[in-house]
C-alpha cells in the first residue's frame, strides 16, 4: 500500500499536475499541446525553437500580437507571423495564461 | 521506477481519487466504472502521440498501443541520411519511454478487425476488446499498379517512402555505390500523397551528396503531377543555387506528367507514357492509399460512404464518418491538411483529446483550431517551411485554412537550425523521449 501511495502521488504529480491546477479548460489544453511538436511537449524546447513554457503571460499576449501585426517580423519572425494571423485575441489570452503556469 | 502492472492499475485509481480530492470533479465520473479500454493501432506520429497524451489527459483509460516494428524510424529527417549528414541510428528510437507510458506495449502484426464485436486480432493469435480503436497505421503501397515492381524487383528497388534499414539504409548504400556520372532516377506519387515537399526535398539531399561526390552525375525526378506540388518557389531557387538548375550542368532534371508505369530492375529501367529511362539506381514511389489496417476495419471510405483510397473523419473527434468508434488519424486520413508528421502528431491529441472529454461525459471542443508547420532541407546548411493554421466550420464540417500562413519568404540558416530543433522536439513529443 506504502509503495502504490507513493506511486499515487508520483502520478498525481506528474501527469495530474496541469490537472488539478485549474478546472481543466480541455479547448485550450489541446491548443497548447498543439504547440508541442515545434516548442517541445508543454513548451519545453530542445535547441534552436524557443521555449515557451513560464513566459509571462501579458508578455506571451504581446509576442503574439506583434506576430500579427509584424510589429515582429524577419529573422525575429520566420514561422510565427503565419501563425498568429489564425488565432484570437481570446486565444492568445488564454494560451498565454496555460503557459505562464507550467515551471 | 519500476512497477508492475497491478501496482499501475492500484496507482491510476489512486491517482482519479486523488484528482477528485484535490477538487478535479471532472475525473469523476469514470471513477467506480469500468475503466475505458481505448486499442491504438500503429506508434508513428499519429498513434504514438494519441495513447501518450491520453494516458497524460486521463490516467484512468487503459491504452493498448499495438505496433508492428520493435523501433520507430522516422520518415521526416531521412531525406538527410540519403545526403550523408545522418546515420539511420539518428533517425532511429527506442519504444523504451513509450511502454512504460501505456497499459500495453504489444509488438505484433494486427491481421483482423471486427467492428461489431469490437476486437482486434493479431498474427502472434492474441485478441484484444475495445470501446474506442484508433488507427495510426500510415499509408499502404501499392505495387501492383506499377508493373514489374513485384518482390524480386522490392529487392533493388527502393521507395524508401516508409523509412527503415531495408530501404532507406539501402538507398543510402546504392548512391554511394553509384560510379561518377550515374543516373539516380526518383518519382513522386500523384497528390494526394504522404509527406508533399518530401520528393522535392529528396532531389535537393540527394544532389548535395552528388555535387560533393560524384560532381557528373545526374538526377531525373519522374513526377506524376503536372507541376512541383510543393513549395514550387522556393525548390526551384534552391535548386538554381545548389545545383546548376536552368543551366547545361544542372545535377536535377526535372520532368512533369511523367508518372511510373513500369519497372524493369534486370534491365533498370522505369517506364513512363512519355519515356524509358535508363538509370543506375532507380527509387520509385508507388501510388498509395490509408492503410492496411483501414480496410480491415471497413473505414477507407470517402465522405459519401463508398470505397476509396483514404477515410472521412469528423474533424472534432477524428471517429470514421461510416463505422462507429473507430477513429483514424495522420495519413490514413481524407482532410484538406497536408500529410505531414507535424498533422500526424497533432491529429493524435485531437482525437486524444475528444476520446478523454467523451468517456467522461463530456462533449469534444466543437470548434477546434490546429495547425501545420512542415520543414524541408535544400542544402546542407539551408531549409525553409510552410505553416498553416487550420480552423473547424461547423458549417461546411470542414477545416479551413486561415489567411495569412505560407512559406518562408527564401530558405535560410536559421530555418535549417529551426529544423533540427523541431525533429528533436516532435520525436520527443511523439516517443516521450
Amino acid at each position: 500500500m506504502k509503495k502504490s501511495l507513493v506511486v499515487s502521488l508520483l502520478l498525481a504529480g506528474t501527469l495530474g499536475a496541469v490537472a488539478t491546477a485549474h478546472a481543466v479548460d480541455s479547448r485550450t489544453r489541446f491548443m497548447a499541446a498543439n504547440c508541442g511538436y515545434c516548442h517541445g511537449t508543454d513548451g519545453k524546447s530542445r535547441g534552436a525553437i524557443p521555449s515557451i513554457a513560464g513566459l509571462d503571460k501579458a508578455y506571451f499576449v504581446q509576442q503574439m500580437k506583434d506576430f500579427r501585426s509584424g510589429a515582429r517580423s524577419g529573422a525575429a519572425s520566420t514561422v510565427m507571423h503565419q501563425h498568429a494571423t489564425g488565432y484570437t485575441d481570446e486565444e492568445f489570452e488564454k494560451l498565454g495564461e496555460w503557459f505562464s503556469k507550467i515551471k | 521506477m519500476a512497477f508492475d502492472r497491478r501496482d499501475f492499475l492500484k496507482a491510476s485509481a489512486g491517482a482519479a481519487a486523488l484528482g477528485t480530492l484535490a477538487g478535479c470533479a471532472a475525473q469523476a465520473p469514470t471513477v467506480g466504472k469500468a475503466r475505458p479500454k481505448v486499442v491504438v493501432v500503429g506508434a508513428g506520429f499519429g498513434g504514438a502521440t494519441c495513447a501518450r497524451y491520453m494516458k497524460m489527459w486521463d490516467p484512468n483509460i487503459e491504452v493498448t498501443l499495438i505496433e508492428a516494428n520493435d523501433m520507430f524510424v522516422s520518415c521526416p529527417f531521412s531525406n538527410t541520411v540519403l545526403a550523408g549528414m545522418n546515420k539511420m541510428e539518428d533517425i532511429t528510437f527506442s519504444y523504451d519511454n513509450l511502454k512504460k507510458a501505456v497499459d500495453n506495449f504489444v509488438v505484433d502484426y494486427v491481421t483482423g478487425i471486427d467492428t461489431a464485436k469490437r476486437s482486434v486480432a493479431t498474427r502472434g493469435g492474441k485478441t484484444f476488446a475495445y470501446d474506442h480503436l484508433v488507427l495510426g497505421g500510415g499509408i499502404e503501397l501499392l505495387f501492383d499498379q506499377v508493373q514489374g515492381y513485384d518482390a524480386e524487383a522490392q529487392k533493388v528497388i527502393k521507395h524508401a517512402w516508409k523509412a527503415g534499414a531495408d530501404q532507406t539504409g539501402v538507398l543510402r548504400a546504392q548512391l554511394e555505390a553509384m560510379p561518377d556520372g550515374g543516373v539516380f532516377a526518383m518519382s513522386v506519387p500523384k497528390a494526394p500523397y504522404r509527406c508533399p515537399p518530401g520528393p522535392y526535398e529528396r532531389a535537393c539531399m540527394v544532389a548535395t551528396y552528388l555535387k560533393k561526390a560524384k560532381p557528373r552525375s545526374k538526377i531525373i525526378i519522374l513526377d506524376g503531377n503536372e507541376d512541383i506540388a510543393s513549395k514550387k518557389g522556393l525548390f526551384l531557387a534552391a535548386w538554381k543555387k545548389h545545383y546548376g538548375y536552368g543551366t547545361d550542368k544542372s545535377l536535377i532534371d526535372y520532368r512533369p506528367n511523367n508518372m511510373p508505369r513500369s519497372v524493369d530492375p534486370k534491365k533498370m529501367m522505369v517506364g513512363t507514357e512519355f519515356d524509358d529511362v535508363k538509370a543506375d539506381v532507380i527509387n520509385v514511389v508507388p501510388p498509395m492509399r490509408a492503410a492496411k489496417i483501414c480496410g480491415l476495419a471497413g473505414v477507407r471510405r470517402g465522405l459519401d460512404g463508398k470505397e476509396g483510397p483514404w477515410c472521412a473523419i469528423d474533424y472534432r473527434s477524428f471517429e470514421s464518418l461510416h463505422v462507429k468508434n473507430v477513429y483514424v488519424l495522420g495519413d490514413s486520413t481524407l482532410t484538406n491538411f497536408p500529410k505531414s508528421g507535424s498533422v500526424a502528431n497533432n491529429t493524435g491529441k485531437m482525437c486524444a483529446a475528444a476520446i478523454v472529454e467523451m468517456v467522461n461525459g463530456r462533449e469534444p471542443d466543437q470548434a477546434p483550431v490546429v495547425t501545420n508547420t512542415c520543414y524541408s532541407a535544400t542544402s546542407e546548411g539551408t531549409a525553409m517551411h510552410v505553416a498553416t493554421v487550420f480552423r473547424y466550420d461547423p458549417a461546411g464540417k470542414s477545416m479551413v485554412a486561415q489567411k495569412g500562413g505560407g512559406v518562408s519568404a527564401e530558405e535560410s540558416e536559421l530555418e535549417f537550425a529551426y529544423m533540427e530543433s523541431w525533429a528533436q522536439n516532435v520525436w520527443a513529443d511523439t516517443l516521450g523521449l
